[in-house]
């Protein structure tokens, strides 16, 4: 079972991206959250705090997040020829609706029963995020260490409230790991 | 030549819009708009548009529908594989050295320390679609007419079917698309 094919493992890796990213309405992080959803959850390729590096990874790198995203993944699945696949996965919905669409603008853009549909499929997706987010919370919870709990929570603060840029966050953190870490082995010694 | 400088502009709006979709408009309209003149403002504030109502990252948007609107499909494709190509350079590099070091303690206690901030910032992305659904003014409040009771109802069942029935994300929503539409339809 766990001796997938190469050519297995591409060709769910194409269709995983592809199916995702026609279906990601609100931004990157719904593809972030789909893509957890399906590699950690589903298929079980992939830890969930590993997920989590990924995830900073495609935060901290110029780009979109979804290309980014499925990037990481591919890499970690087959190596360069899973980023082909994963990016062509996640590049192909868009620039297909795009195409059509940029020839249908005005017919779109008044059209009720799609604005309709876009509304209510917002609930959705915050909820798909909120309920990613409560695993991946739980996690950190469970480890009991007060500084982590804390990162989170003053993260949350800078970000959401003051807007502080995530590029700054995620470095600050790392920093903050770093001087724990040295500080740690010191002590030991 | 059109397609080279169709490809040299997305590669620059690849290379350099740290933090996603909102980090890249301002830099799609300065070159888009204001350099070249390939699209008017109005042209450009209907793109934006165009992104929010369609899945995927609104710099894939952007270049698809640029690329289409000056030089049809292949001009689609060329600046498509500009915004998408440095990308797959950066994220590549930081994805091998991530598998090569992340075992080095230093490294390991880093991540660790990073995790949480990135969960944070997952529920913020999170928040920003879900505050303006709930709220009718973006804001959070409870004054007079503010709050919708729809999208907050769909949004508590859908929390629900995920967390009791596993249910399919996809499916989840879909479903809440589908019932807001004969919603709107019946009342």
């Amino acid at each position: 079972m766990e001796t997938k094919t190469t050519a297995q493992k591409l060709k769910t890796l194409f269709f995983a991206t592809l199916y995702l990213s026609a279906f990601t309405f609100g931004g990157g992080y719904v593809i972030i959250s789909l893509l957890k959803n399906k590699f950690v959850d589903e298929l079980k390729w992939i830890s969930e705090e590993e997920m989590l590096d990924y995830v900073a990874i495609a935060q901290s790198a110029p780009g979109p997040i979804a290309v980014n995203g499925a990037i990481v993944i591919g890499y970690k699945i087959c190596g360069i020829p899973g980023i082909v696949f994963a990016v062509l996965g996640a590049v192909i919905p868009p620039f297909v609706i795009l195409t059509v669409i940029s020839a249908f603008y005005n017919l779109f853009k008044t059209n009720p029963y799609i604005q309709g549909i876009l509304a209510g499929m917002k609930s959705g997706v915050s909820a798909v995020i909120v309920s990613v987010v409560w695993d991946m919370a739980a996690g950190i919870v469970k480890k009991r260490d007060a500084l982590l709990i804390a990162i989170m929570i003053i993260a949350f603060v800078l970000n959401y409230y003051l807007e502080v840029n995530v590029v700054l966050i995620i470095l600050g953190t790392l920093v903050i790991g770093i001087a724990r870490s040295l500080y740690a082995r010191r002590e030991t010694k | 030549m059109i397609y080279v400088q169709l490809f040299l502009v997305f590669l620059q709006v690849g290379a350099f819009s740290f933090g996603g979709g909102y980090a890249a408009m301002p830099l799609i309209c300065a070159q888009v708009v204001d350099q070249y003149g390939w699209l008017s403002e109005k042209d450009f504030a209907d793109l934006v548009t165009i992104s929010q109502m369609t899945p995927g990252p609104i710099a894939i948007n952007a270049a698809t529908f640029v690329g289409n609107q000056l030089a049809g499909i292949p001009g689609a494709l060329v600046a498509t594989i500009g915004v998408a190509l440095p990308s797959c350079i950066f994220v590549t590099l930081l994805a091998m050295l991530y598998t090569k070091y992340k075992d080095l303690p230093v490294l390991k206690d880093a991540l660790t320390a990073l995790r949480p901030a990135v969960v944070s910032m997952i529920l913020v992305a999170g928040l920003i679609i879900l505050i303006p659904a709930i709220f009718r003014s973006g804001e959070v409040s409870f004054a007079d007419g503010n709050f919708a009771i729809r999208p907050f109802v769909l949004f508590v069942g859908s929390v629900f079917a995920l967390r009791k029935w596993k249910a399919d994300p996809i499916l989840v929503m879909v479903s809440c698309g589908v019932i807001e539409l004969i919603a709107q339809l019946i009342l």
